[in-house]
C-alpha cells in the first residue's frame, strides 16, 4: 500500500457514495481509493450511512408478483452467470490501479500520449458536458505552465512526484484546486510524473500562448 | 433465523469465487470451512447481526426461503429509495427486482467484517441507479485480493455490525433538519457544491473499525504470500 499523505476530502467521498459526482471525478475517486486504505475505510463509512438511510426508508408497496418475477429473473440469469467476468483485482507491479486500467484498456506502457509542449504529454480519457478526465505526463524536473482554475480540479499522482506552492505530492496523493488557486506544479527530478486529473471546467492558463494552446489541446 | 444450525450455515466461504459460477440450487460439495472458529450462535443471534445468516444461506444453499425473508424487508425499501432518487413507479419496480436478483447472485461476495447487509444492499441499489442514469458502468475501486487464508475475523464481524447499529441510532438522534439534508445528499438531490464538508456525521468509530479490518486483511494477505 502506498503511503498517502494528501487525502481526499469527505465531500467527494459522500458524493461518490451517493453517486452524484460527474463521471470524471468518479474515476479519480475510485482510483485514489484503490491506493489508500484510509480513503477506503472512509468511503465504506459513508456507504454505511447510505445503508442506514435505506434501512429507515418508508416502505413503497411492491407489485403482487414482485417476488415471483425476481425469482424468475434469477433463474433466467443463472445460465449467463458462468460468463460473468470475475471481479477486477490488482495486477502485480502495475502502475495504474484497476479502475483506471479498465477505463483506458491498458497500463502506463501502452498509453497513446499526445505531446502538448515543453515535453509534457497528455491523453483525454473521458469528456462530458460537466467534466473531463485526462492523464498528464510531466518530464522529471519540468514545470507545468502556471494556471488557475475556473472550476474544480482534482489531481491524483500515479507515478513520480510534483511540488507546488503548497507541498509535495507523490503516488496516491490527491490535490484539489479551485478558482482561488494559482499554482505552478514542478515535477521532481529523478522520475517522470504521471497524474490523473479531473476538471469540471477548463484550466485557465496565464499568458497568451498557453491560452491559445488550451483552445487546441482542450486542457 | 435464530434457531438455524449455524455451523451448517457457515460451512461455505461466502467469498469463494466458484460460487459465482455455480448454478441455482447446486452449491459445491467440497467447500472449505469458512472459519477456523466458526461464527457462534450467540454472535448470529445478536440483534446487530441481522440478515447475515440469510445472506450466508443464499450464498451456500441458494436458499429461497431466506431470500424471500430478505425480499420482504428490503424490496419495499429499495423501491422507495429509487423513487426518492427520481425513478417513477414502474422503473423503480423493475430496477428493484434487478437489485434483489443481484443480491442473490453476489451473496458469496458479501463480507460481514466490512459492511452490514443493509449497507451492502444500498451499494448494489446505488450502483444500479447510476448505471441507469449514465448508461455505463461506473468505475469501482479495486477489490482487495483475498488470500487463501483471508477470512473475516469473528471479532471484526461482530464489532463492525455493532458499529453499524450504533451509527443507525446516532443518525436517528440527529436534528431533523440535518438528517433531511443527509438523506437528500444520498437521494442525489444535492449538487456537489451543496454537500457540506462538515456534515457532523458520527463516523469516527465505524471508520476506525473498518480500517482495522482492512489492516488485518492486508496482514493476512502478506502472510499468505510469504
Amino acid at each position: 500500500m502506498t503511503e498517502v499523505k494528501h487525502h481526499i476530502s469527505d465531500d467527494f467521498l459522500i458524493g461518490y457514495a451517493a453517486g452524484s459526482l460527474p463521471a470524471a471525478f468518479d474515476l479519480v475517486v475510485a482510483t485514489h481509493v484503490s491506493l489508500s486504505d484510509d480513503a477506503r475505510a472512509r468511503l465504506h463509512a459513508f456507504d454505511a450511512v447510505g445503508g442506514c438511510i435505506l434501512d429507515e426508508m418508508d416502505e413503497a408497496p411492491v407489485t403482487k408478483d414482485s417476488l415471483a418475477k425476481t425469482l424468475s429473473l434469477i433463474d433466467g440469469n443463472a445460465a449467463s452467470e458462468a460468463a460473468t467476468p470475475q471481479n477486477q483485482s490488482p495486477r502485480e507491479n502495475g502502475t495504474f490501479p484497476a479502475p483506471l486500467r479498465n477505463m483506458i484498456g491498458c497500463d502506463l506502457a501502452d498509453v497513446k500520449w499526445r505531446p502538448i509542449g515543453m515535453g509534457c504529454k497528455q491523453v483525454i480519457i473521458s469528456e462530458s458536458t460537466d467534466a473531463t478526465a485526462r492523464l498528464l505526463f510531466i518530464p522529471a524536473g519540468q514545470a507545468m505552465p502556471r494556471h488557475t482554475h475556473r472550476g474544480t480540479e482534482m489531481t491524483l499522482v500515479l507515478q513520480g512526484a510534483y511540488r507546488d506552492e503548497t507541498d509535495r505530492f507523490g503516488r496516491g496523493d490527491i490535490e484539489i484546486g479551485d478558482e482561488t488557486m494559482n499554482h505552478t506544479p514542478v515535477a521532481e527530478a529523478g522520475e517522470d510524473c504521471i497524474c490523473l486529473i479531473a476538471t469540471d471546467a477548463r484550466l485557465k492558463f496565464e499568458g497568451l500562448l498557453p491560452r491559445i494552446a488550451q483552445t487546441f489541446l482542450r486542457i | 433465523m435464530l434457531d438455524l444450525d449455524v455451523h451448517n450455515l457457515m460451512a461455505g466461504n461466502p467469498r469463494d469465487a466458484h460460487y459465482a459460477q455455480g448454478r441455482l440450487g447446486s452449491a459445491p460439495a467440497d467447500v472449505e470451512p469458512l472459519m477456523s472458529t466458526p461464527l457462534t450462535p450467540p454472535l448470529l443471534k445478536a440483534q446487530s447481526c441481522e440478515w447475515i445468516a440469510e445472506v450466508m444461506v443464499i450464498a451456500q444453499d441458494r436458499d429461497q426461503a431466506a431470500f424471500a425473508a430478505l425480499f420482504r424487508h428490503f424490496a419495499p425499501r429499495v423501491k422507495a429509495f429509487l423513487i426518492k432518487s427520481g425513478a417513477d413507479e414502474a422503473l423503480a419496480e423493475e430496477c428493484m427486482q434487478d437489485v434483489m436478483a443481484t443480491l442473490w447472485r453476489k451473496a458469496h461476495l458479501f463480507d460481514p467484517a466490512r459492511a452490514s447487509v443493509a449497507t451492502w444492499i444500498f451499494t448494489i441499489a446505488r450502483n444500479r441507479k447510476i448505471d441507469l442514469l449514465r448508461k455505463y458502468a461506473r468505475p469501482e475501486p479495486e477489490d482487495l485480493p483475498w488470500g487463501p487464508e483471508a477470512e473475516p475475523d469473528q471479532e471484526d464481524v461482530l464489532a463492525l455490525q455493532q458499529e453499524s447499529r450504533k451509527l443507525a441510532e446516532a443518525l436517528k438522534r440527529l436534528p431533523q433538519k440535518q438528517r433531511i439534508l443527509i438523506e437528500k445528499a444520498y437521494f442525489g438531490d444535492l449538487s456537489h457544491g451543496e454537500i457540506a464538508t462538515e456534515t457532523g456525521l458520527p463516523l469516527g468509530t465505524i471508520k476506525s473499525r473498518i480500517r482495522l479490518a482492512l489492516e488485518r486483511l492486508r496482514h493476512n494477505m502478506s502472510q499468505a504470500t510469504k
